[in-house]
């Protein structure tokens, strides 16, 4: 176990490092860094200060270390774009906004795919099963950020239910880019829960409890779900990554005051130091968070340990 | 008693199998599954949304996709009030007809998803087989890279690159290409790993064939069919990341018709309730293609190579 901890705690470490150096060499591969580093309409102070603070005039692996060791505090430089903020504090300060859009997605997921997913493995080839292949191909074939702005137009611009963007209005402005980027999720989980359901339902603990004259609903619910939710579980190790995305696109659709439209802006307007503590910051939390789950894995079934 | 083993198959593999064993009732039952028994309706979809005008487009649009003329700025499609047969699907902000941008946007999709995928699945199969074949360190170091290449967002570097470069359709397509490899590379060793082990491998270097010859007439022959289903269910996510890019302005730069630009376009008029068309239609079109294209992969996944379903 000890073993397969350190081994993988070097392979995430061993990934950061090998994300800063591509960062780190991306801001340097067309020529003077300074061009890409400062928009257009930068100052000779602006680039004498960026020149001074990250060591430009040094041979290129002594920047690589300074980079490197200014990342590890926290530390990428002031924004080009909002006077007077550090880029890693405009960071933290939208990380809590994204990290509650992207929980009420996760639970928005949870809602519509669960019960479909049940239905569909209990009442296999019904209007239910019908309902739940459609959403699965559409949930993999629809673009986020499209379904995102149809949302809008049918229930903010038109119907005028929910704010057309912005999180100003309390719950209600969660609800629509929450369900944008939930929808991919669902088709993904709505299967998962249907086919490990339709294990459960074969096994004899269930047929036990049938016999014993459990009510119908108790069984499916409580008997079968229980144990069918172990797999989907598992698979949200993988969702961090595509609510990342689809943070990433949908913030940007309905203004979200996250981190990935923050991303979008600083990349579009060349707010290089911006972009450089999202990426590696977003980054970081995906590693660490992998790690974990894995981690925790390892604990749950030994086989993981020695393959 | 074989009945139950199918039906427990299946349950284990997933919704697919059990077609085989439970007959669809209903209309749209019987139409999803003739649909994928013979993929027609996806091929023709995909003929008429995609192939046709990526290869025809400056002969089938009736406009000019980059000149908008002013005075017929945000027309509505030609069904609405006020709107015109002239613009089957209306106009965008600055007067250019949507039709022939779509048509247009067409081929900026296929070139694109065609480069990347080619590049992505060359470099990816090669490293995969070379991997598997040599075993030892080179197997060790490519491993390595897809492990980290798997678990870096790659639309965080995405945007990186476009803050660090002008966006471009070659910065996309390294993009797209470098999220990618690791797939077809990791698939490919696995089954190279197989491949390996077999007699016909060991015959051929008994008589004399060099590792090359071995890799490129032995082993690559074998790993070919699901490097071909991969590709074709990639093509479907290649084309929505790629129109993501687009959207948020670090994929293909304007003026250029590409689907996603086109969204953003509407973007705007969306939020303020004027102009709905701008933006449904290409999405519609991104839409119906990776709908096909997914529908075309599994069915090409069913026939040739079964053993991908459980991934």
């Amino acid at each position: 176990m000890q073993r397969y901890i350190i081994f993988r705690v070097g392979q995430s470490i061993l990934t950061l490092l090998v994300l800063t150096v591509i960062v780190f060499s991306l801001a340097r591969l067309s020529g003077d860094p300074l061009d890409v580093l400062l928009p257009l309409e930068a100052t000779n102070e602006d680039a004498e200060r960026l020149r001074a603070a990250w060591g430009l005039d040094r041979p290129v692996h002594i920047q690589y270390f300074t980079f490197l060791g200014n990342a590890l505090t926290g530390d990428f430089g002031d924004s080009l774009r909002v006077r007077g903020r550090t880029a890693i504090s405009l960071v933290l300060e939208r990380l809590p906004n994204t990290a509650a859009l992207a929980g009420v997605a996760v639970v928005v997921a949870i809602l519509i795919a669960v019960p479909i997913g049940v239905l569909s493995a209990v009442k296999k080839d019904s209007v239910f099963d019908y309902v739940g292949k459609v959403i699965a191909l559409f949930g993999q074939s629809l673009p986020a950020f499209w379904l995102g702005l149809m949302l809008m137009w049918v229930f903010a611009a038109q119907l005028g239910w929910f704010p057309v963007s912005g999180k100003e209005h309390g719950a209600l402005s969660y609800i629509l880019p929450a369900i944008a980027i939930g929808w991919f999720q669902v088709a993904a989980l709505m299967r998962l829960v249907r086919s490990s359901m339709l294990d459960v339902l074969d096994t004899e603990y269930v047929k036990l409890a049938r016999i014993k004259g459990v009510a119908e609903w108790k069984v499916i619910w409580k008997h079968c779900l229980r144990n069918a939710a172990i797999a989907p579980f598992t698979y949200f190790a993988l969702i961090i990554g595509s609510l990342m995305v689809g943070s990433v696109s949908i913030e940007f659709v309905f203004a979200w005051p996250g981190v990935g439209r923050l991303a979008v802006d600083a990349a579009v307007t060349k707010d290089f130091p911006v972009v450089q503590a999202v990426v590696i910051t977003f980054c970081l939390v995906y590693i660490v968070a992998n790690l974990l789950v894995d981690i925790a894995y390892a604990y749950v079934d030994p086989r993981i340990r020695y393959s | 008693m074989a009945a139950e083993n199918r039906v427990a198959n299946a349950s284990a593999i997933g919704e697919t199998t059990e077609e085989l064993v439970a007959p669809e009732r209903g209309w749209f039952g019987r139409f999803i599954r003739e649909a994928r028994r013979y993929p027609l309706f996806p091929i023709a979809l995909l003929l008429i949304v995609m192939v046709i005008p990526a290869i025809a487009a400056d002969w089938v649009a009736p406009h000019d996709p980059k000149l908008g003329s002013l005075s017929a700025k945000l027309q509505p499609p030609a069904w609405m009030e006020g709107g015109s047969t002239e613009y089957l699907l209306g106009t965008d902000r600055v007067g250019r007809d949507i039709l022939s941008r779509i048509i247009h946007g067409a081929r900026v999709s296929v070139v694109i998803a065609g480069i990347a995928i080619c590049i992505a699945g060359v470099v990816g199969t090669s490293l995969g087989i070379a991997a598997g074949y040599w075993g030892g360190w080179f197997d060790a170091l490519v491993m390595r890279l897809v492990d980290i290449s798997l678990s870096i967002p790659i639309i965080l570097l995405a945007l990186v690159i476009v803050a660090a470069t002008k966006p471009s359709m070659a910065t996309v397509i390294t993009v797209l290409v470098l999220l990618m490899w690791s797939r077809y590379a990791r698939l490919v060793r696995g089954e190279t790993l197989a491949v390996r082990v077999q007699d016909f491998i060991s015959r051929a270097r008994v008589s004399g064939a060099s590792h090359r010859r071995i890799m490129i007439r032995h082993v690559f022959p074998n790993v070919f069919n699901s490097v071909i289903v991969l590709a074709t269910l990639n093509v479907g996510f290649v084309i929505i990341l790629e129109a993501t890019l687009s959207f948020l302005g670090a994929g293909i730069p304007p003026p250029q018709p590409a689907w996603g630009l086109m969204v953003a376009d509407g973007r705007v008029l969306i939020a303020s309730a004027q102009g709905w068309w701008v933006s449904l239609f290409p999405g519609l079109a991104i839409m119906l293609v990776v709908l096909c294209m997914n529908l075309l992969g599994d069915w090409l996944r069913d026939r040739l190579d079964p053993k991908q379903r459980q991934v």
